[in-house]
């Protein structure tokens, strides 16, 4: 009896059907040519455009002088890695010599502790940046997903909750960065501090701002899991705990996930006028710095953090995209 | 006398906006073990409502359900249910949804390879062994019913609840899963309640059916004996006048059932325009 087997084609050669079906000619020429030849087109109106505008700090800059700053910029940062290493050979020589004299233990541990004290490059700063928001979202999502899911579970709290929620939800970062200052320098008071006091501004006000979409989100996801199966685990009389784990969980983690990935875009976002204001050493104080500063090139220095934090902000979002659709169980949902 | 099964005076009302809702009204129904029992009865005359409170998914108001002498107070596998929209976990294999079941039923009574046998053996008794480790998206329908029926199944109960569990499916694939089910009944002479729309299947399948009033205020309105005998084929029936007598009961029955829930439709725009709306008449096929 086998009426209801239907004959698929092996896995491997559906595969290969669709690898080879990726490299045809016309699907080459949709996914690269067109792209290309728009953002060729992109980048002519953008040199025209911008020789029309005069600033006090000379002309907008087109593209070539950005491409100019990002060498300078990636050049700085390899001058300076080159001055590091410059120290640290300089300080094994002075460590080795101390030895060798037979210096006190202390003095030479002391010697041993000093750290590399250049200019931070544009690099460094990229760097500070992805830790600050890498570390304000974490914090956010460990609070935001389980208070989801209790809000979902439960028709109470989700009573309780939501007024504040929404009326949170729509305050801008600049809003909370005077507040998140003040309450880091009452509250974080050590000697020898761990973290900078820019450091958890800056992450913190991230955390603030990235908390509504997931909780939103996950609360959705929880509430809204398929009635019938709640049906099946009360036949099945699972316990509280399992039916969270086996039913509730798996069956919102698409929802979770959206609201993961609006709030590392929003995150991303807000890091940088948190930086600005908060100084924390990453592309917002980069930006800041250079508006400052006020140089001929500061404004094409400008536009190549202007495009590194697009360029990010998009790898953070197609990285969270594809993590997204690693766990979700819906295959057939559209994700985009 | 107690029977296996007694669904002894039954009675659930509802409170709505428009004050309570009774929706069913003293319904009685004795099933003796291994019996296997339809009802049918218009959309919305309460089936679905009897099913439910017999699964203890809800809570009659009057009356109660007394399986082998102990009343019905709350959903459990002595009474699995097969929706009828399979209700399969959607990011579990067909094996791991059967699976999680009998892990929940057995987790003291079978050790763990005893519950993989027991999975599998499930999953060959409705032909799907084929496919064990798709997930419900990527098989068809009609399996999707199979794996459900499994997961039923491999709870032992002492009684099957289905509710439509063929309704979703196409024509061709519903009497396949109605023969697969007649052979499996064969082999393990379930007690099984089914809710059907189609009268075919009914008679086919039934040893009585039961056919129910109109809602609200249900109750049960008749009961046809279906004296036909076992294994039942369905090309030979086609033909067999006593097969075709019952068929044509249950059409009366349904048919005199639509004229007066018309008129009766009528009556009440009449008298009262407020009337909340009915819900679709639905001849059946």
């Amino acid at each position: 009896m086998n009426h209801a087997t239907t004959l698929t084609p092996s896995p491997i050669y559906e595969r290969l059907n669709k690898l080879m079906a990726a490299f045809s000619p016309q699907k080459l020429a949709k996914s690269l040519l067109v792209p290309f030849v728009a953002i060729l087109a992109f980048l002519m109106l953008w040199s025209v455009g911008a020789s029309q505008v005069q600033t006090s700090l000379g002309v907008f800059p087109g593209p070539e002088k950005v491409w100019e700053q990002t060498k300078a910029l990636w050049a700085e940062y390899q001058e300076e890695r080159v001055k590091e290493a410059a120290f640290y050979e300089r300080l094994q020589k002075r460590i080795d010599k101390a030895v060798a004299a037979g210096k006190p233990e202390e003095k030479i541990e002391r010697l041993k502790n000093r750290k590399y004290t250049g200019k931070e490059t544009f690099i460094d700063q990229i760097f500070t940046s992805l830790g600050t928001v890498a570390t304000g979202f974490l914090l956010a999502s460990l609070i935001a997903i389980p208070l989801g899911i209790l809000i979902g579970m439960n028709h109470m709290l989700y009573a309780a909750f939501n007024p504040i929620i929404q009326l949170l939800k729509p305050i801008s970062p600049l809003a909370w960065l005077p507040l998140v200052t003040m309450v880091v320098s009452a509250v974080y008071v050590s000697n020898d501090p761990l973290f900078s006091k820019s450091f958890l501004t800056s992450a913190i006000t991230v955390t603030l701002c990235c908390l509504w979409p997931t909780i939103i989100n996950t609360a959705v996801g929880v509430a809204g899991v398929d009635k019938d199966l709640i049906n099946v685990s009360r036949v099945l009389r699972l316990g509280w705990l399992t039916k969270t784990v086996k039913i509730i969980l798996p069956s919102s983690i698409p929802m979770m996930f959206t609201g993961l990935r609006l709030s590392l875009s929003i995150g991303w976002m807000v890091l940088i006028a948190a930086e600005m204001l908060a100084q924390n050493p990453g592309l917002g104080k980069f930006v800041w710095d250079e508006f400052q500063n006020g140089s001929s090139n500061s404004l094409a220095r400008i536009m190549v953090a202007v495009i590194a934090i697009g360029a990010i902000g998009f790898l953070l979002d197609r990285s969270m995209l594809w993590l997204q659709k690693a766990v979700s169980w819906d295959k057939n949902a559209i994700l985009r | 006398m107690t029977k296996y099964l007694e669904i002894d005076h039954v009675g659930i009302t509802f409170p709505t906006d428009n004050g309570p809702l009774t929706v069913l009204d003293g319904v009685n129904l004795k099933l003796d073990q291994g019996e296997f029992v339809s009802l049918i009865g218009h959309s919305g005359c309460g089936k679905s409502t009897v099913l439910n409170i017999v699964a203890g998914l809800l809570q009659a108001t009057e009356g109660g359900v007394i399986l082998e002498g102990k009343e019905v107070d709350e959903p459990g596998p002595d009474r699995a249910v097969v929706f009828q929209h399979h209700s399969l976990m959607p990011w579990l294999s067909v094996y791991d949804n059967v699976r999680l079941a009998v892990d929940q039923v057995f987790k003291k009574s079978k050790s763990k390879d005893e519950r993989h046998e027991w999975t599998l053996h499930n999953l060959e008794l409705v032909h799907m062994s084929h496919a064990l480790d798709r997930k419900p998206d990527e098989i068809s329908g009609g399996m999707k019913q199979r794996v459900g029926i499994a997961r039923a199944l491999a709870m032992e109960p002492k009684v099957l609840l289905m509710d439509e569990p063929f309704g979703a499916l196409d024509s061709l694939t519903r009497t396949h899963m109605q023969d697969s089910l007649m052979e499996i009944q064969t082999r393990l002479n379930n007690t099984v309640i089914m809710i059907t729309h189609d009268v075919d299947e009914a008679v086919l399948l039934s040893d009585r059916i039961v056919m129910m009033t109109n809602g609200p205020n249900a109750k049960v309105g008749e009961i046809l004996d279906i004296d036909l005998p076992r294994p039942r084929d369905r090309l030979a029936l086609a033909e067999n006048p006593t097969y075709n007598h019952y068929r044509a009961e249950v059409v009366r029955f349904l048919h005199e059932r639509h004229l007066q829930k018309t008129q009766k439709d009528d009556e009440d725009n009449d008298n009262d325009p407020s009337e909340p709306a009915e819900p679709v008449v639905r001849l059946v096929s």
